[in-house]
């Protein structure tokens, strides 16, 4: 932000400070408000359906434009054509208020990433908070919007959000925990700046559990209960149509596109990499480029992940959901905190290089012991079901 | 800066039109909103009473984050309670519920 | 006055507005999901409250726990318990002109009370520096005030489990 307002200056020299900072600020603002959304949306479902077809041995998009280019303008021309249809015992208000909601939800979370070197809405000393509670505004449009359509699927939808987005949440603040706790401070600045070595090396299981909380969040396979389609049709998005649906649909993949970027910030060191800020100064405009470069590799990588992870995995029944959530991420998620607090105040780990394998070793030992818990406990009740069958026969 | 007086009265206005919820609605929920708006007033008085009479301790702080969690624990017991209630009587309007009432 | 100041008179009517709006709102709608969605934004209001007094890391406290958690979960009860909600009924009882009364008064009480009072405030010079910081929040939190938040601690823990058992269906 500094280095362009001071190019700006640079450019015309009669701009006052002020003046070019407020430039700065609204292009920003603009950019992220009407570019950002388009350009992520267009691009993530053409990776998403390219990704999946090729996992399903498909080709994917091929017709609209060069390799199937434009299809994502083609379907975002098919939505805004559409018929705009309002369920006639719908509450209003409360039915038009949830997309756009969905999306402010969303659009909010922005302000506390760190998208390149000194490029950030606000570097909030409480972020890693602000970016949870922040969360809640979307639960509460897909709350609104599953009530507000006056349909038995669009209810039974919004009653799953409560259920799993809420429960979802714990794990995520436990993640973020470890990583606040690793870091010493909630600021993003400062988190990006702990990670000499990133925390997905140190802190792995933080960073798994992290991972699952944030698909869960976002409602994609195999957490995409609220929209089963086998289940509850298309779940609490049923009635909406046209622009509406559109907005329900840019605030999925903008959450997909900022997930993946606070994940990037809290694991993989956000926009840190080779080169920057030892041979190009974090400062200049190159550098500034050159971070955001990084920061859009690692977030791509990381959405590749959940699309690779869609592509697998089928879908969760709720009440396998809820005791995934409850009775074993949120214990694990415990048991990695206090080793975590343990390890950092062991005292003979006093060099930061020992710490770190302090750390993994810690985490790898947490993850280890739970999987084989779980798999015992899998076992014996296998064991029991089998037994079951067999008395069954006699 | 604003007065501190404009901080109070709001948060007084806020506190008395949770009192009007608590006494006069007929549901249950209802009621539990207007308590809601209630703890909202005490909040605001302290984190305004800390910005404006002592800045440097973080007492009023440390109190609001004490009323939120009772808050949070209080909202989580009630609805149980107002959960299990219409599930046994149907109904958890205020006025029906006086079975103990001799 | 300085533009800053400005923004900030202003700023504090838009939230006046929207808190005791949405006060209002929650008292008079007939329908109990607006109602919830009106202490919404009595909720949203009392955060911008929260920016406004620089008290950041409530704001971010109240966003998540009075709007992520507790609204959602008295929205969540709303729509448990409907059938409840019949519009054309009165969601007042017959004691409302009373409690409104007795409301008004206590309210015009306290804002006389309010108004009139020599409140002690700080210095201009304590008042322009603040005390925000995170962390030393967390020390007071688990240095002077360590019973009180182990107490409250046991509170959660209680009402955690209290909230299960008396909400699950026993089996019959």
């Amino acid at each position: 932000m500094d280095a362009t307002v001071s190019w700006l200056i640079n450019l015309i020299p009669q701009m006052t400070e002020p003046v070019a900072r407020l430039i700065v600020d609204l292009v920003y603002a603009g950019a992220l408000a009407f570019v950002a959304p388009v350009v992520v949306v267009v691009a993530f479902t053409y990776m998403e359906r390219k990704v999946i077809a090729r996992i399903q041995d498909r080709v994917g998009p091929n017709r609209a434009g060069p390799f199937g280019l434009l299809q994502g303008l083609a379907d975002a021309v098919k939505m805004l054509t559409k018929e705009d249809i309002t369920p006639q015992d719908a509450d209003r208000i409360v039915y038009n208020l949830a997309p756009a909601l969905a999306v402010i939800g969303v659009i909010l979370v922005y302000a506390v990433l760190p998208v390149a070197p000194g490029v950030i809405g606000a570097d909030l000393n409480v972020g890693v908070l602000y970016v949870v509670a922040v969360g809640g505004i979307g639960t509460m449009a897909i709350l609104m919007a599953g009530w507000s359509s006056n349909n038995k699927y669009a209810l039974l939808s919004a009653f799953r959000v409560v259920a799993q987005l809420i429960s979802y949440e714990i794990p995520m603040i436990i993640a973020l925990l470890i990583v606040v706790l690793a870091a010493g401070s909630m600021q993003m600045g400062e988190i990006i700046a702990a990670q000499d070595v990133p925390f997905l090396f140190t802190l792995p299981l933080a960073f798994i559990i992290f991972l699952m909380a944030t698909i869960a969040e976002i409602g994609r396979s195999p957490f995409d209960l609220l929209e089963a389609e086998s289940e509850i049709v298309a779940g609490f998005h049923v009635e909406y149509s046209g622009m509406k649906f559109a907005f329900f649909f840019i605030g999925e993949y903008m959450h997909l596109f900022v997930g993946a970027g606070i994940a990037t910030t809290l694991f993989l060191g956000g926009w840190r990499g080779p080169f920057l800020g030892e041979v190009i100064s974090e400062a200049s405009i190159l550098g500034v480029l050159l971070g955001f470069v990084y920061f859009l590799i690692k977030t791509v990588f990381i959405v590749f992940l959940m699309i690779w992870i869609r592509g697998t995995l089928p879908r969760f029944r709720i009440d396998h959901l809820l005791d995934f959530g409850w009775k074993f991420l949120v214990p694990v998620g415990l048991l990695g905190l206090i080793a975590v607090a343990l390890v950092l105040k062991l005292p003979f780990l006093s060099s930061s290089g020992l710490m770190w394998i302090g750390l993994l070793v810690a985490n790898i030992l947490v993850i280890v012991v739970s999987l084989a818990a779980v798999s015992m406990a899998a076992r014996r009740s296998r064991s029991v079901a089998l037994r079951g069958v067999v008395g069954a026969d006699r | 800066m604003i007065p501190l007086y404009w901080w109070l009265i709001v948060a007084a206005a806020l506190f008395c039109i949770g009192l009007y919820a608590v006494l006069s609605r007929k549901n249950a929920i209802a009621v539990l909103m207007g308590i809601e708006l209630m703890l909202n007033a005490v909040n605001l008085n302290l984190v305004a009473f800390w910005r404006y009479i002592t800045p440097q301790a973080l007492t009023g702080q440390v109190f609001a984050i004490f009323v939120i969690t009772v808050a949070a624990a209080e909202a989580a017991v009630g609805l149980a309670i107002f959960i299990s209630v219409y599930r046994m009587h149907g109904s958890i309007n205020v006025e029906k519920l006086d079975t103990m009432r001799w | 006055m300085p533009a800053d100041q400005i923004v900030r008179y202003i700023v504090f009517l838009i939230l006046t507005v929207m808190t005791l709006g949405g006060a209002l709102g929650v008292v008079v709608s007939r329908n109990l999901f607006h109602s919830a969605l009106f202490l919404v934004l009595s909720f949203a209001g009392v955060v911008g409250y929260y920016v406004l007094l620089d008290a950041g890391f409530l704001a971010a406290v109240q966003l998540l726990i009075y709007i992520g958690a507790i609204a959602i979960l008295i929205l969540f009860a709303v729509m448990l318990t409907r059938g409840l909600m019949d519009k054309r009924q009165s969601q007042h009882n017959q004691q409302w002109l009373i409690a409104a009364l007795v409301a008004l008064l206590i309210f015009v009480v306290l804002a006389v009370v309010l108004w009139q009072v020599e409140w002690p405030v700080a210095s201009e010079q304590a008042l322009a520096s603040p005390n925000v910081s995170v962390s030393q929040l967390g020390q007071e939190l688990l240095g002077p005030y360590v019973i009180p938040f182990e107490v409250a601690s046991v509170l959660l823990l209680v009402a955690l489990i209290g909230a299960v058992i008396l909400a699950r269906e026993t089996e019959s």
